[in-house]
């Protein structure tokens, strides 16, 4: 398996932070804000980005985990998944603008199924959507409104992406 | 007109090798460099020569239940398991409680032909246990029965079981008692003990074989009267067998194949096949009734065939029936669970499975020596072959036995009846 | 998982692992929205052959949370009752293509048999069969035992260490074993009380202590106290003499509820005999569990459910 590095520690804090600047651009301030991570990896990026939209805003921006396991329309064709959990941060998401947060968009089915969860959580005025890496590759009309990195693939490349607090590094690579 | 066998080479009971030749229905000679002299020759050498075995307890289920055996197909798997007579157990329909039922049946026998078939006769009327039944017209009818048991069910009434043993020595009957304390196994369904705690299945404790035993042996001998006791299974029954027989008093017992060999560890998978009535018992039953059997504690092997219909042993555990179905087996597993483990000889294995079993039932012409004179009623069995047992192996109509997909040593090759092959080259004949 | 038909075959992973789901699926019950879509097209089938409407209606609440659909088979009044085989009953089923079948049955082995058969291709789980077991009535308990101990850090965890005291008609329960046999993987201590006649006669290599005197039970001050339901048929057949001396020795009476610790739970897998083997004082207490089993059980059933029939079966044994 041959990979290389795309994006380093470093690329990742820039473009995490470029992605706050712009959720705050677009919503027009910290307001009604919600960053929901999708498990695992969404999770750890959302409450970074949470964290740095709350030290440049100034005000506390709710940070929590959007379980979509299941949701998914693909269960029956893989081995049993054991779902994770689902935490709403207090305040939840009706009325809210909720940012969907996860690492790697691909076919969409994930985000497709993330909105159907949501839906039964709750009803936020708004969704967005913002991803680490977008590889293309689409299969359903969802596009993000946040990009950290567009990463053109063929289908057969493995894009991985590690974090420090799950996996002692961070990097993104992307490889056969 | 039947023809003459010369069989050649034969292991008599296991022993010597010689020559057997049959005419008219009887051992003509035995000997070594016998003439065929016109005679169909049998070769038979490494097989061993066996009296035709002789089986206490089976049931034929005719009349009345021959969705599960008939005479003739329960002799057909009588003859291809070495048997060449079987008394028949009287839990039919009508039951077997009077001269003209036991006739019907002797005479569904001799037109089956493959097997003398010898009927017993119920102790009670319908084995209800309240009043004997005609014992007496059934010994002096055309099917001179000796052999008297309401088996199935157990004569628990002490005051009846008392006059049964006095009556029957009237004819020089038996009473086949089925030991089992109806009241101590309500709703049982396996051995109470270990197993049966873990899998939630109402037990059959031993005390309910034994109790009964120790009293039936204490009435025949206060009264001075044979008793047998039918598929003894537990250490505790071995144990009262062999003080019982210290004291002097006359009891004879049986064992089953199945009894032998198998265990309640089997129970586990709820696979009805080893449902049975006595029920699987421990390791250390299994252990005490082989050792029985081998110091003449047991007297013989008796198979219990108890044919059922598959329905009746496919359905969940308490649902089921009770039995296995032996003829076609028995010799093979009192093979493995007593010969192979050296604690038995052929000569042994002659004497439970053919002469003593003729004995306690007052059968001629069965369980003689292989001697010139005598009938012919022998067994020739392959003890070097081995294979899996599978439905091909059963001849009857019930296919619920225990050992199918379990390798069993030994094969019978040709069984002879009234100086007849009823099973030539492994085929039954009829 | 491709059956649950007991406990005493339940590996330590496996029961935390359904315990585990169970919480998410408590966690979507506090939701507006308590449906799920995961098993959205799959047929689940009630199949009971003795009436218990309590947990038909708790396995039939699971499959609808996650969008199955549920057909309801009861014995009465059915095929059955006029002597349909189980053999029957199941292929009927499998023509229907059910995905996964719920059965409870008063023959001990019977989900075995229907498991293991071939006569169906469905997901067999053991709702009770006879006196065997009741795998998911232990794994509710389990569930509740484990909330209240740890609350909302109860993910991952299992009992070790929480002693739990069982008395009743250890015989004839299946709610009994179950719990013996999972408690046991999970790390707790049983104990056993019960009246003599009660005990089966040989529990020798059962992981339990065995006693027949409930105050001194009491008096090891357990944390748990889980009381089984007693038949009063069992009187008839000289198991003990009459209610009012099980009531007095081997009842939860008002007296030895004060006698346990304030923080001993109370449990009972239902339909309670109040005044019997469980006065009413120590059902309504604080204490007492009953209703959390209820509510518990849906959500580990949900977990069963989910685990059962959601996954592609490839790699399962």
């Amino acid at each position: 398996m041959s990979a290389r590095t795309v994006l380093h520690a470093a690329d990742i804090h820039r473009a995490l932070t470029r992605i706050s600047h712009e959720i705050l651009e677009s919503n027009k301030g910290p307001d009604g804000l919600v960053i929901l991570g999708i498990p695992t990896r969404g999770v750890t990026l959302a409450h970074r980005v949470a964290a740095l939209l709350t030290e440049i805003s100034g005000t506390p921006i709710p940070v929590g985990a959007l379980d979509v396991t299941m949701y998914r329309d693909d269960l029956h064709r893989h081995p049993t998944r054991a779902p994770h959990p689902t935490e709403m941060p207090p305040g939840g998401i009706d009325g809210k603008t909720v940012v969907l947060v996860d690492d790697v968009l691909f076919s969409g089915r994930t985000i497709r199924a993330a909105l159907d969860a949501l839906g039964d959580v709750g009803r936020p005025s708004v969704v967005r959507l913002a991803t680490l890496v977008d590889r293309g590759h689409r299969e359903l009309p969802i596009r993000p409104d946040f990009v950290g990195k567009n990463l053109p693939s063929s289908r057969e490349e493995r894009v991985n992406v590690r974090l420090d607090e799950t996996d002692g590094t961070d990097e993104v690579t992307i490889g056969s | 007109m039947t023809e003459n066998l010369l069989f050649r080479g034969a292991r008599i009971e296991g022993g010597d090798v010689a020559d057997i030749r049959i005419e008219d229905g009887r051992i003509a000679a035995v000997g070594t460099g016998l003439d065929a002299d016109g005679a169909r020759v049998v070769d038979v050498a490494g097989l061993i020569a066996l009296p035709g075995l002789v089986d206490l307890h089976t049931h034929l289920r005719e009349p009345g239940y021959e969705a599960s055996e008939t005479v003739l197909t329960g002799s057909r798997a009588a003859a291809a398991g070495g048997y060449t007579a079987v008394f028949a157990m009287p839990n039919t329909s009508p039951v077997a409680d009077t001269a003209g039922v036991v006739e019907q049946e002797l005479a569904l026998g001799e037109a089956a032909g493959l097997v003398t078939v010898q009927p017993i006769g119920a102790v009670t009327i319908g084995q209800k246990g309240e009043r004997l039944a005609e014992l007496g017209a059934m010994a002096s009818s055309r099917a001179r029965v000796r052999v008297f048991s309401d088996d199935g069910f157990c004569v628990w009434d002490p005051l009846i079981m008392r006059r049964a043993l006095e009556y029957v020595k009237a004819f020089d009957g038996v009473v086949a008692q089925h030991a089992q304390d109806p009241r101590l196994t309500e709703g049982a369904q396996m051995n109470e003990g270990r197993v049966s705690a873990e899998l939630g299945l109402t037990g059959w404790p031993a005390v309910a074989e034994e109790s009964i035993i120790a009293r039936d042996v204490l009435l025949a001998e206060h009264v001075g009267s044979r008793l047998h006791v039918c598929h003894l299974s537990t250490a505790g029954a071995v144990d009262i067998i062999r003080w019982a027989k210290r004291r002097g008093v006359d009891v004879t017992a049986e064992v089953t194949p199945h009894h032998l060999l198998l265990s309640e560890e089997l129970v586990r998978g709820y696979d009805a096949r080893y449902k049975v009535n006595p029920p699987l018992r421990r390791d250390e039953d299994v252990q005490a009734v082989r050792e029985g059997l081998a110091d003449g504690t047991i007297d013989i092997v008796a198979t219990d065939h108890a044919p059922h219909p598959a329905e009746a042993k496919t359905c969940e555990w308490p649902a089921a029936a009770n039995g296995m179905v032996g003829l076609e087996s028995a010799l093979r597993v009192v093979h493995q669970a007593m010969v192979r483990t050296g604690m038995l000889d052929w000569a042994d294995v002659a004497r439970v499975m053919s002469r003593t079993p003729a004995e306690i039932g007052r059968l001629d012409g069965h369980g003689r020596p292989i001697a010139a004179g005598e009938p012919a009623e022998l067994v020739f069995y392959d003890a070097d072959a081995t294979g899996v047992f599978t439905t091909s192996d059963l001849r009857g109509r019930g296919i619920n036995s225990p050992y199918l997909g379990r390798e069993l040593p030994g094969s019978v090759r040709y069984t002879v009846h009234d100086g007849r092959l009823t099973v030539d080259d492994g085929r039954v004949t009829a | 998982m491709r059956h649950l038909l007991d406990t005493k075959h339940l590996s330590r992973a496996e029961a935390i692992r359904i315990l585990d789901v169970a919480e998410d699926m408590a966690d979507t019950q506090q939701r507006e929205v308590k449906k799920l879509p995961a098993l959205r097209g799959k047929t689940v089938v009630n199949l009971f052959f003795e009436d218990s409407t309590r947990t038909r209606i708790s396995f039939e609440a699971a499959a609808k949370r996650l969008s199955a659909d549920v057909i309801n088979f009861s014995a009465k009044g059915s095929s059955v009752s006029k002597g349909e085989s189980l053999q029957d009953t199941a292929q009927t089923l499998q023509a229907m293509a059910a995905d996964a079948v719920v059965i409870r049955h008063a023959a001990s082995g019977a989900p075995r048999t229907l498991a293991t058969s071939g006569w169906i291709s469905a997901g067999v789980v053991n709702a009770g069969d006879g006196t065997h077991e009741h795998p998911t009535q232990a794994l509710l308990d389990a569930y509740t035992m484990r909330k209240r101990r740890h609350g909302a850090g109860s993910r991952g965890r299992d009992l070790e260490g929480m002693r739990v005291t069982i008395v009743g008609d250890i015989l004839h329960s299946r709610v009994a074993r179950s719990n013996v046999w999972l408690l046991q993987t999970l790390g707790a201590e049983v104990t056993l009380v019960a009246p003599p006649t009660l005990v089966p006669q040989d529990v020798s290599d059962w992981p339990v202590q065995v006693g027949f005197d409930l105050d001194a039970a009491v008096a090891e001050a357990p944390d748990a106290i889980m009381m089984l339901r007693i038949q009063l048929e069992r009187m008839n057949a000289a198991f003990f003499p009459s209610e009012r001396e099980y009531a007095r020795t081997w009842g939860l009476t008002t007296d030895r509820l004060a006698a346990l610790p304030d923080d001993t739970i109370v449990m009972h897998p239902g339909p309670m005999n109040r005044g019997l083997e469980i006065a009413s004082e120590a059902a309504d207490s604080a204490r007492s569990t009953v209703l959390e089993q209820v509510t518990n059980g849906v959500s580990v059933r949900m977990a069963v459910l989910y685990l059962l029939l959601s996954g592609s079966n490839e790699n399962e044994d």
